[in-house]
């Protein structure tokens, strides 16, 4: 039967301009695979009604797990046959987003025997996204996967995909390896990760250094970013190369620096490493002579979260300093301690961090088992309304 | 019975496997890295050894035809090896200077363009949009397509005088680091859900309904002897979290979804702290293909700041330094009641002192 030609007039504007089109892409795959082409006629009509098409996806997915799959189903399945089920897979990337040409080719032909031929490369979490599949497609395509070495990654109240930045393998400010932490945490967590059982999402987010590639503090409920203790390594002869082509070292680091503990007298630079709070800003404008400090590891905050339900949040200080080699111990035994607690009082879709707001930072550290320390807040509270301990009153008593 | 074993909870494969061998080598050792031009570096290790980059921008929408086709460059320039950055943007990885040219001419024939690095505009973090989401508010691809069009010369030129972070979500929900963005582009709805209580009580358990909401505005009802739920629509903030647990709660309208614009959030702890995005424009109409208003609004924001922000100030420390008031008086934006914050812990975002410019 031949089909009748698809008009995409809305569209095709969006083909038009210097930088790369996402119609393009989409036209790409739809000459070839019929669920692209009603993607596109889906998306034209979107275009044409201002309104999104999609409806919820309802359960689905591959036997055995609750998450990896995002069901989708079109509101004009009569019109757009091939996307009436239109189910995008997570599929759990490798650290830093590493790959061979080898093994993106693997993924292209699974992913053109059993789908749209559409990916998101990649998702916001982190994930490879196959974008869009029929609902029988579902266990063949995840046998396939599996069997080439890939896994689905997490959705719903559960594990997150875990991500990390591009660390040791390309960094040299990277102060653990992010791409292991990620890896062991990712392997040691599959249950967690694939069978939702917490009252919602969980993430992990590793970043090697305070510049944060991985906007860790700004969207996971613990974020691993990392950070070192001594004092930053100097080459003097670097820093007087970049002064002499053209960095002005008083305006552009001296006195940019937050707290104020670099001199520079026109030949040497000066840090008062026990006011230095690690900041990044001097070491990223002169890369050549500046790095971190030797003794290195990484800052533990929890609690980041977009706007849903109760409002944004970002992390704060959890662990100030701990060392990060693995098999990272400390960091399962902490993320175990706080699914105990938060697994069992918290509400249905309360991020850890709402969780912290409502019981109290302080509880949340009695019930963790963690001493409270001056590193986690801005400030000591202003209001007066002290829940004192019955104990303390006790011990007012007696004396 | 023999049965072929499943395979499940495998997790990702090892990275390990992925990385060229110059990063295998010096793994951990690397000791500085240069930009060469934008959207080139070089990174320097400890053995001397160089690897270089080479970044391009793509859609993040990608078919398979064009992943094969960044497979195939990789072959003939990097040995097979590649890497995609937290920001959609493809690397390829080399150990062969001279490769660089060619290999920027084919990504340029190609229309993907090379940049992305330093103190300019990478890679635009965006969601799925009318691509492929129920809750959104306007497309994502699409919009970000439209600025990026315009914005283009800053990715592929280092010449603003930070960083600068554009994010877009097409709701509240907000996939991805977009409330902590220099700029950041958010779909919203502006109109209380429609109940279909025809099918609500099929689809929806009615006490996780009523508990989804932040404000208590979704109250049990019975409506024709059914049980479903009502609104208080003057409490309701159309955040659409009730339509996430509930697709009964339509929340999504034609006619009265719009985008807002969020400006000077960043995630990096250099020189400041990392902060939220705050809000520049409440509503600009949805208006596929090209959305001209949320293109021109985004632009005037960049050109302001590039005309009056210090070398390595990002937006939001170049609005704390000049304040509010000049922001507002610099860009043109009208201040509306819509920027004073009226949620949990509003009285924070107050000015609480005299320190105040009166230049206006």
């Amino acid at each position: 039967m031949e089909k009748k030609e698809l008009k995409t007039p809305l569209l095709d504007e969006l083909e038009k301009g210097p930088w790369p089109s996402f119609v393009r892409e989409i036209k790409k795959s739809a000459e070839k695979n019929p669920m692209a082409r009603d993607t596109l006629g889906q998306l034209e009509r979107s275009y044409e009604d201002r309104i999104s098409h999609w409806k919820h996806g309802g359960l689905v997915g591959v036997m055995g797990y609750g998450g990896g799959v995002i069901g989708r189903y079109s509101d004009l399945p009569e019109e757009f046959p091939e996307v009436a089920a239109f189910h995008t897979y997570r599929v759990n990337q490798p650290s830093g987003w590493f790959y061979t040409s080898e093994a993106l080719r693997t993924i292209c032909d699974i992913w053109e025997k059993h789908g749209s031929g559409l990916t998101n490369m990649h998702g916001s979490t982190g994930d490879i996204i196959l974008l869009g599949s029929k609902t029988e497609a579902l266990e063949p395509c995840f046998a396939d996967l599996t069997e080439a070495g890939w896994d689905l990654g997490g959705s719903g109240s559960d594990v997150r995909t875990p991500s990390c930045c591009v660390g040791p393998a390309r960094c040299e400010w990277a102060c653990y390896d992010t791409l292991e932490a990620c890896y062991d945490i990712t392997q040691s967590y599959q249950d967690e990760l694939h069978r939702p059982m917490f009252p919602y999402k969980y993430k992990f987010k590793f970043a090697g250094c305070p510049n944060d590639c991985v906007a860790a503090i700004a969207r996971s409920d613990m974020s691993i970013i990392g950070t070192w203790k001594d004092a930053i390594q100097i080459d003097q002869e670097k820093v007087r190369e970049y002064a002499s082509d053209g960095v002005d070292i008083e305006a552009e680091v001296v006195d940019l620096c937050p707290t104020g503990c670099i001199a520079w007298d026109g030949q040497k630079i000066t840090i008062d490493n026990s006011e230095c709070v690690k900041c990044m800003h001097c070491i990223n404008v002169m890369p050549k002579a500046l790095a971190p400090g030797k003794e290195r590891g990484a800052t533990i905050l929890i609690g980041a979260k977009a706007p849903i339900v109760g409002g944004a949040l970002l992390s704060s200080v959890f662990v100030p300093f701990i060392e990060m080699k693995p098999p990272f111990e400390e960091i399962k035994e902490l993320a175990e301690a706080i699914w105990d607690v938060w697994g069992e009082y918290g509400k249905n879709r309360e991020r850890v961090g709402e969780f912290i707001q409502r019981v109290g930072l302080g509880n949340f550290l009695e019930e963790i088992g963690l001493e409270p320390v001056p590193e986690m807040i801005a400030h000591p509270r202003t209001n007066p309304y002290i829940f004192f301990d019955e104990e303390l009153e006790e011990d007012e008593d007696e004396e | 019975m023999a049965v072929a074993q499943r395979k499940t909870d495998i997790g990702p494969p090892d990275f390990k496997q992925f990385l060229h061998p110059l990063i295998k080598k010096n793994y951990g050792t690397w000791k500085y890295h240069e930009i060469l031009e934008p959207g080139v570096m070089v990174h320097v290790a400890e053995s001397g050894d160089r690897i270089y980059t080479v970044r391009a921008g793509t859609p993040r929408l990608l078919s398979i035809e064009s992943i094969r086709t960044f497979a195939g460059l990789a072959d003939t320039y990097t040995g097979g090896y590649l890497r995609w950055t937290s920001r959609h943007n493809v690397e390829f990885l080399l150990d062969d200077p001279a490769k660089i040219g060619p290999l920027k001419k084919e990504l340029h024939e190609l229309g993907y363009p090379v940049g992305g690095t330093g103190n300019g505009i990478s890679s635009i973090v965006h969601t799925q949009g009318w691509v492929h989401c129920h809750s959104s508010a306007s497309d994502a691809s699409g919009v970000v397509k439209a600025v990026m069009d315009e914005l283009y010369g800053h990715f592929t030129h280092m010449d603003l005088p930070a960083k600068l972070r554009v994010a877009y979500a097409c709701c509240l929900n907000m996939c991805g680091a977009v409330h902590c963005s220099d700029i950041a582009i958010l779909g919203v709805h502006t109109k209380a859900p429609t109940i279909n209580h025809g099918d609500l009580p099929k689809m929806c358990e009615v006490p996780t309904l009523v508990a989804s909401c932040p404000t208590g505005a979704i109250r049990p009802a019975s409506v024709d002897g059914k049980q479903s739920v009502e609104v208080e629509e003057e409490q309701c903030m159309f955040c659409g979290n009730c339509y996430t647990v509930c697709p009964a709660m339509q929340i999504n309208n034609a006619e009265t979804d719009g985008i807002s614009i969020w400006v000077g959030g960043k995630v990096s702890n250099a020189r400041t702290e990392p902060k939220f995005s705050k809000l520049a424009i409440p509503f600009l109409p949805n208006n596929p293909p090209r959305w001209p208003e949320v293109v021109e609004a985004v632009v005037n924001i960049v050109n302001v700041y590039a005309k009056h922000a210090r070398k390595h100030e990002r937006m939001g420390e170049w609005i704390e330094r000049i304040g509010w008031p000049r922001f507002f008086e610099l860009t043109g934006i009208p201040f509306t009641k819509y920027h004073i914050d009226d949620f949990k812990h509003a009285g924070e975002t107050f000015k609480r002192s005299t320190h105040l410019k009166h230049t206006r």
